[in-house]
């Protein structure tokens, strides 16, 4: 593989991303899945990059997954979205920071929706004003969460405790990096790095000391896919799809996958439970399955936050082998602990091949 | 005194609409920008439908380079100026030359098979195009993978960067189809014991014999052929490519090994093709090759008077309408010299 022919694509996908004063939105799911990770990003936005980060407590969600799973007609997400900008102009921001990747892609489509037919825009300000009273600004510029992290994977690095570096073998760790598909399927020019070949998590891993795995199922879907997984009945093709990435990168023998939108990591970490538990089967090296991460955390991780501080306790997938391989100091006592320091109470561990594995 | 006709390319076209344009009398300059007289025709070893030489074609177009053909090699156009009749080209090296006609012979490109990123060519070792195995053949080198291994199976794609909205290119480039046919039996006859798969979304077998060449590559080589246009390409650890294509003549995906994956690249306006058309303000058919005066009627005659085209600069042909394409443009740029109104006759829109 050239990676030389994969720069010559990341040079025609370079984006604008805005250098502070963003509004940040909240993704509606992330803060089940994997909590810590929204709070960690504003840690090192506000206290590493220091940087002017708000968020309003009255936005909603963006409709993003009941639009995508044919629930929500277009026009009600996207008069849901003008609320949001309106709010966004309300308290004084132009650049917007989504959290989640569908509702990046959501406001992608809306607003390139409104380029080109402005007519759109002027009936969904009337439907706004109608319902809320309220007007908005489109914003600035638009740029995911992780673009911001991408944007400033170099002061992190500066900054860095850890590299991703196995301190046994002094060796790049390998890393698969998984991008949510409304990154950049739909508008490759709205991503880093475009779509076929995206550099945003690339470019961190490789920042902070990484070697990047890019093997045959790395385009394909997580297993989310909203209606693999919300139809029950179509349960069974969100896990094959897992199974096939997992199936495509265990020969690479990766040590992490480094995910940047909701739903990949939750399914990539639950998955991989199931799988165990259903074939007997895990996919990292050594006969263990492959720890998980939001960027966020793999950022906190870097920088050398604690952690359970960023809420690694709540991954499926032990984290500890991979933090065990950084070289990051932990107290496996307090892991299941509150930020008072009593317990939360462990979690069961069923007496099956999961914790033969390694997984929680 | 006989008049000055400049042909602005030494491709096919080029050198036929000289090698005519000479024999008619014309004191013929052709403006060549590579170092030798050929074109295209250079990188092709066989040529289809009849698997013939492409150095036979290129000998005999030479032959009809005369000693009334002036060639200047390396030319580098600056600029053409036109007072009255008459056109001045002025090169890059201070000289200048003056012309009664100017014929455009620059041509097309290969399509850069980089712009289908999902295909993987410049990033995956085992991605080739059409041209690149045709270097292959011209070489004399066995067809090997990029570690040197014989490969057991291979996969030609059809319509790279060709009849694709996503890639710019809406329309057909008339020669991959059959090139891919070519070169499918060109490999079985090379290695007998390797798979060959063409991936396609219409086989186009127009011309006279390519239907032959198509039946003789399923009948004969065994090559198969399956309806459906590729979707991604990925490298394995092992530098193999897997496919991910629809059956869609079985209704099914498939995803499919091979061990060397050849792209069919399709026809783009050449970069001379778009200097010397804004150089000299012609227009541009949607297609961005240089429009004609009339797609039926007019093809050599551009929207300039005293200037003409001929070949690929206009539309992607093959070598035969090449050759038929650019023995029309001297007619029609003789015609123009010897004074005859060629917009005379026109064309009445919406005849009922």
């Amino acid at each position: 593989m050239k990676n030389e022919g994969k720069k010559l694509i990341w040079k025609e996908y370079q984006k604008e991303i805005a250098d502070n004063k963003y509004y940040y939105v909240r993704s509606c799911v992330r803060q089940n899945f994997f909590p810590g990770a929204e709070t960690t990003f504003l840690r090192i936005m506000r206290e590493v990059l220091e940087k002017d980060i708000y968020e309003n407590p009255s936005h909603t969600t963006c409709t993003g997954i009941g639009y995508h799973s044919d629930i929500v007609p277009l026009d009600t997400a996207m008069t849901v979205v003008a609320r949001q900008f309106a709010i966004m102009t309300e308290s004084g921001y132009e650049n917007l920071t989504p959290s989640c990747i569908t509702s990046f892609g959501l406001y992608t489509e809306i607003l390139d929706t409104w380029h080109h037919f402005p007519e759109v825009e002027q009936k969904i300000r009337g439907l706004l004003k109608k319902a809320t009273g309220r007007e908005f600004q489109i914003p600035k510029n638009l740029s995911h969460a992780s673009d911001l992290i991408f944007k400033f994977r170099k002061e992190i690095a500066q900054k860095a405790k850890y590299t991703l570096i196995n301190k046994n073998t002094g060796k790049p760790l390998k890393v698969v990096d998984h991008i949510g598909c409304h990154y950049a399927k739909m508008f490759p020019h709205k991503g880093v790095g475009g779509a076929e070949y995206p550099y945003v998590l690339a470019g961190m891993i490789e920042e902070w000391g990484g070697e990047v795995i890019d093997y045959p199922e790395r385009r394909h879907c997580c297993g989310f896919g909203f209606r693999q997984y919300l139809v029950q009945a179509n349960r069974g093709f969100s896990i094959a799809c897992s199974q096939k990435k997992f199936e495509s990168m265990a020969g690479y023998e990766p040590d992490m996958i480094i995910t940047n939108c909701p739903g990949c990591p939750m399914f990539l970490d639950r998955w991989q439970y199931a799988i165990s538990e259903m074939e007997g089967k895990v996919y990292g090296p050594d006969g263990k399955p492959i720890p998980v991460f939001t960027f966020e955390e793999v950022a906190g991780l870097v920088l050398g936050y604690d952690p359970w501080d960023i809420g690694l306790q709540v991954h499926q997938v032990n984290t500890e082998p991979l933090l065990d391989k950084i070289g990051i100091t932990y107290d496996p006592e307090k892991k299941y602990n509150n930020k008072f320091g009593k317990s939360m109470g462990k979690p069961v561990i069923p007496e099956s091949l999961c914790e033969a594995h390694g997984i929680l | 005194m006989s008049k000055n006709v400049i042909v602005i390319g030494g491709g096919i076209a080029g050198m036929e609409s000289s090698a005519y344009l000479a024999a008619m009398g014309y004191n013929v300059t052709i403006l060549e920008k590579e170092g030798k007289l050929g074109g295209h025709l250079l990188k092709w070893e066989r040529l289809f439908p009849t698997k013939r030489h492409g150095k036979e074609v290129l000998e005999f177009l030479s032959q009809g380079i005369s000693e009334h053909v002036s060639i200047i090699y390396h030319a580098d156009i600056e600029n053409i100026e036109r007072k009255d009749q008459v056109f001045n080209v002025h090169l890059s090296k201070g000289t200048s030359l003056k012309a009664d006609a100017v014929l455009i012979a620059t041509g097309y490109e290969t399509f850069d098979a980089r712009k289908k990123e999902e295909y993987g060519y410049g990033i995956y070792d085992n991605v080739i195009t059409s041209p690149d195995l045709e270097e292959i053949f011209l070489s004399g080198k066995g067809i090997r993978t990029a570690s040197g291994k014989v490969p057991q199976r291979i996969g030609l794609v059809h319509c790279v960067g060709s009849r694709d909205e996503k890639a710019g290119n809406i329309y057909c480039s008339k020669v991959c189809c059959v090139t891919g046919v070519k070169q499918a039996i060109e490999i079985k006859e090379k290695l007998s014991q390797t798979e060959v798969y063409c991936f396609y979304m219409d086989m186009r077998m127009y011309g006279f014999h390519f239907e032959e060449l198509y039946k003789e590559a399923q009948e004969k080589w065994g090559v198969y052929f399956i309806r459906g246009r590729l979707s991604e390409s990925c490298e394995n650890a092992d530098g193999t490519i897997v496919v991910k294509v629809e059956d869609t003549l079985a209704g099914k995906p498939l995803k499919m090994t091979v061990d060397l994956l050849v792209l069919l690249v399709g026809f783009v306006p050449s970069e001379g093709t778009r200097k010397i058309g804004e150089l000299l303000g012609l227009s541009f058919n949607s297609n961005r090759f240089i429009k004609s005066a009339d797609e039926h009627t007019m093809s050599n005659v551009s929207s300039e008077p005293g200037i003409f085209m001929a070949g690929t600069c206009t539309s992607p042909r093959t070598i035969a309408n090449t050759i038929m394409d650019a023995r029309s443009a001297a007619a029609t740029v003789a015609s123009y010299l010897e004074g005859y109104n060629i917009e005379k006759r026109t064309i009445h829109r919406n005849l009922k």
